[in-house]
C-alpha cells in the first residue's frame, strides 16, 4: 500500500500504530550528552509522535531493542530455573536502511553462527516489524554506500516527509490501519542515498594476510585508544556479551545469570582464570575489531558486517575514524600487493 | 518446552578425587555421547559459568579437572559428593579417535593441558591394537603440580611415558626441564610419519610445535587444542574468535596448518 497522508491522518495512524505495538525511536534525552548540560539522541519507546527525532542520526544504535545492554537469562531458587517472561506486544522499530541491515548482521550472529539458536535473540527479533526512515543525505561521517547498505528492501513500511505531506510505502499489511482507507494513494518507493561524504574501499578479503597484522598501523592506535569500548557500544553489529552471576539473597538461594555486552577494546574481554589474556595491546584490539567487521565475517557470511553507520566515528573521544583506519589498511595493502 | 541453548540441568556429583592442592577432578553422572577434548560449560548459578575440559568419560559418567583459580571455581571446591554441578553442553569438536588409527602417535602436554588429552590418551592405552606406538610426554611446574600420577605409571607399561617439571625437588628422579628440550625423546624413527597431539598454555604450545617441525614432524601431522575465554560455547559471545574462527564451534582441536595462521 502506497499512500500519502496529511498531518491530521499522519497523528491518527500513529496513534492506531501505538495500540497494536510498542513503538521505539530516536528521541532527544535531555541533559544525557556527554557533557554537562547536553542532550543525546538514543532510541527509546515512544508514546508521542512529536518525540520522534527524524533528522538526526542516534547516538546508539536501535540493537538494544533486540539484544537488551542486560538481560536475565535465567532466575534460580531452590534448584529450579525460571527464564523471566517478555512483554509480547509487537514492536515497532523506526529506523534508517543502515541499522535494517546492521540488525541482519545481528540475525547472522544470533541465529545462523553454529548450529543453535540464541532463545533470547530469537523471541524478541520475531516481535520486531521496521518503520524506515527514507535517508538521502546521510551524515558527515556516513559511509554506507562504500559498505553497500545504503539500500535494503527488508523494511515493513518506508516513510518520507516531503513539506507538510507524509509518504508512506507499507509492505506488511499489518501495518495498515483504519485510518489509512480513505488516504489518497499514489506511487512511493523509498529513495536511498547515493554518494556519502566519506567514502571507503574494502580491502580484497582475498590480499588480506597475517602479514597485515604486523604493520606498523596497528601500533598507532595502541597509542591513541584509550579502551573505552564507545565504539563498540555504539556500533549495531557489535554483539559480543559477557555472563554475569548475581546472588539475590544473602544464604545463596536465590540468584540469576544475566549476560551483559561485551566489547573487544575493552580491558578483560579476553581475559580467562588464572591469567591468560590476549591482545593486551590495544593496537591488536583495533586490528581485531577492524578484521572482524571487514574480514572476518565476510568469510562467514558472505557480507561485510560494518554497516558504515559512522557512529563509532562520533562517539571516539579520541577522534580515531574508523573510515579512516579501512582506507589506510586498503593503501598498506595495495601497496603490498603492486610492490610484488 | 522452546530450546534454550543457555539453560543448565543439573548433575550428581558422584565422586571428587584431589590431583594436586588446587586440581581436582570432579566425577560427575551423566548420560550422553562425548568425545575426547570436547569441553562443557559449568556453573553455580549465582555465582559464575565457565569452560571446563572433559578428562575423561565412560558409561554413565564424566570427568571434569578443574583447577582452583577463580570466584566459580572457589565455590566448586566447596562441593562434596552427592552435591550438583550444573552443566550445558558438550562442545567443540574434541579428538576423532580415527586420526589415531594405525598411527605412531605423541602425546604432549603442559599442566592442565592433560585433563583435555586424558581420555583419548586412556583410549589408546586401554585399545593397544588401534595404534603402532604410543609416545606420552607431560611437563609440570614442579612435582608437586603433576596430574593423573596414578594413571601416568601405569601408561609407563605399555607406552613411552616422559614426565618432567620445570623446578624439581630433592626426591624427583624423573626429567627436569621445559617441555621442547625433552622433544629427543620420543620415538623419533618415522617423525614424517608421526602425529603429535600438543596442549598447554599458548606459550608451550607455540615454542613446542616450532620445535617439532624442526624434528621433522609434518604441519599436517600436527593438532593442538585451544583454550580461550567462553561465554556461550555455541558461537554467539564473541570472546573465542580467532579471525574468522570460533574456537568454540570450529575447535577447541585444530589442525596445525590451521592453528599457525590463527593469530588473536
Amino acid at each position: 500500500m502506497e499512500v500519502k497522508l496529511k498531518q491530521v491522518i499522519w497523528n491518527q495512524y500513529f496513534d492506531e500504530l501505538k495500540e497494536r505495538y510498542i513503538i521505539y525511536a530516536p528521541v532527544c534525552k535531555k541533559g544525557k550528552g556527554k557533557f554537562a548540560e547536553t542532550d543525546v539522541i538514543g532510541y527509546d519507546q515512544v508514546q508521542l509522535r512529536k518525540e520522534i527525532v527524524w533528522d538526526q542520526k542516534s547516538y546508539f544504535s536501535p540493537k538494544e531493542m533486540i539484544f537488551p545492554i542486560r538481560e536475565t537469562l535465567f532466575r534460580y531458587e531452590e534448584g529450579r530455573a525460571s527464564v523471566p517472561e517478555i512483554n509480547h506486544k509487537p514492536i515497532l522499530v523506526i529506523l534508517r536502511p543502515c541499522d535494517i541491515n546492521g540488525i541482519e548482521k545481528l540475525d547472522c550472529i544470533f541465529l545462523k553462527n553454529g548450529n543453535e539458536k540464541d532463545y533470547y535473540y530469537e523471541r524478541r527479533r520475531k516481535l520486531v516489524k521496521f518503520m524506515m526512515i527514507e535517508c538521502t543525505e546521510g551524515f558527515d561521517t556516513c559511509f554506507c554506500v562504500s559498505m553497500k547498505s545504503n539500500i535494503t528492501e527488508h523494511y515493513d513500511a518506508a516513510i518520507s516527509f516531503k513539506g507538510d505531506e507524509i509518504f508512506i510505502n507499507i509492505k506488511d499489511s499489518e501495518l495498515v490501519t483504519d485510518c489509512l482507507k480513505n488516504a489518497p494513494s499514489i506511487q512511493y518507493k523509498p529513495n536511498f542515498i547515493k554518494e556519502n561524504k566519506v567514502k571507503v574501499t574494502i580491502p580484497d578479503v582475498n590480499k588480506v594476510t597475517n602479514e597485515c597484522f604486523q604493520n606498523p598501523l596497528w601500533t598507532e592506535y595502541a597509542g591513541r585508544c584509550i579502551a573505552c569500548g564507545r565504539c563498540n557500544t555504539s556500533c549495531v553489529t557489535c554483539s559480543c556479551f559477557s555472563m554475569q552471576d548475581v546472588m539475590l539473597s544473602d544464604d545463596s538461594a536465590v540468584g540469576e545469570r544475566r549476560r551483559v555486552w561485551a566489547g573487544c577494546h575493552v580491558d578483560g574481554f579476553s581475559d580467562m582464570a588464572g591469567g591468560h589474556r590476549f591482545r593486551d595491546n590495544k593496537g591488536e584490539r583495533m586490528r581485531f575489531k577492524t578484521m572482524h567487521k571487514i574480514n572476518d565475517f565476510y568469510r562467514r557470511f558472505s557480507s561485510h558486517m560494518c554497516v558504515g553507520c559512522g557512529r563509532c566515528d562520533d562517539v571516539c573521544p579520541e577522534y580515531i575514524s574508523f573510515s579512516k583506519c579501512i582506507n589506510r589498511l586498503n593503501r598498506i595493502i595495495e601497496e603490498v600487493d603492486h610492490g610484488e | 518446552m522452546v530450546n534454550n541453548p543457555f539453560l543448565p540441568k543439573a548433575y550428581e556429583i558422584l565422586e571428587i578425587r584431589k590431583e594436586t592442592e588446587i586440581d581436582y577432578t570432579f566425577i560427575i553422572s551423566y548420560k550422553g555421547e562425548l568425545v575426547g577434548g570436547q569441553f562443557m560449560e559449568i556453573s553455580i548459578p549465582g555465582v559464575g559459568e565457565a569452560p571446563i575440559s572433559i578428562s575423561g568419560f565412560d558409561d554413565g559418567w564424566m570427568a571434569l579437572t578443574i583447577r582452583k583459580v577463580g570466584r566459580l571455581t572457589d565455590q566448586v571446591f566447596e562441593l562434596d559428593k552427592g552435591d550438583v554441578l550444573y552443566l550445558r553442553g558438550p562442545y567443540g569438536n574434541g579428538f576423532d579417535l580415527d586420526l589415531f588409527r594405525n598411527r605412531d602417535v605423541a602425546f604432549i602436554a603442559g599442566g592442565t593441558g592433560l585433563a583435555p588429552v586424558h581420555q583419548t590418551i586412556n583410549y589408546l592405552i586401554t585399545h593397544p591394537d588401534q595404534i603402532k606406538h604410543l609416545d606420552v610426554l607431560v611437563g609440570f611446574k614442579t612435582p608437586k603440580d603433576r596430574l593423573f600420577v596414578d594413571d601416568l605409571n601405569r601408561w609407563s607399561k605399555s607406552a613411552n611415558v616422559i614426565v618432567t617439571v620445570d623446578i624439581a625437588d630433592e626426591e624427583w628422579k624423573q626429567e627436569t626441564g621445559l617441555i621442547p628440550t625433552h622433544l629427543d625423546k620420543l620415538d623419533l624413527s618415522q617423525v614424517e610419519e608421526k602425529i603429535a597431539v600438543v596442549v598447554g598454555p599458548p606459550i608451550m604450545m607455540k615454542f613446542t610445535t616450532l620445535e617439532l617441525i624442526k624434528k621433522g614432524f609434518k604441519e599436517e601431522n600436527i593438532w593442538v587444542s585451544f583454550e580461550r575465554k567462553m561465554s556461550c560455547g555455541i558461537g554467539k559471545c564473541g570472546h573465542c574468535k580467532i579471525d574468522e574462527t570460533y574456537v568454540c564451534l570450529e575447535g577447541p582441536v585444530f589442525n596445525y596448518k590451521k592453528a599457525k595462521k590463527l593469530v588473536d
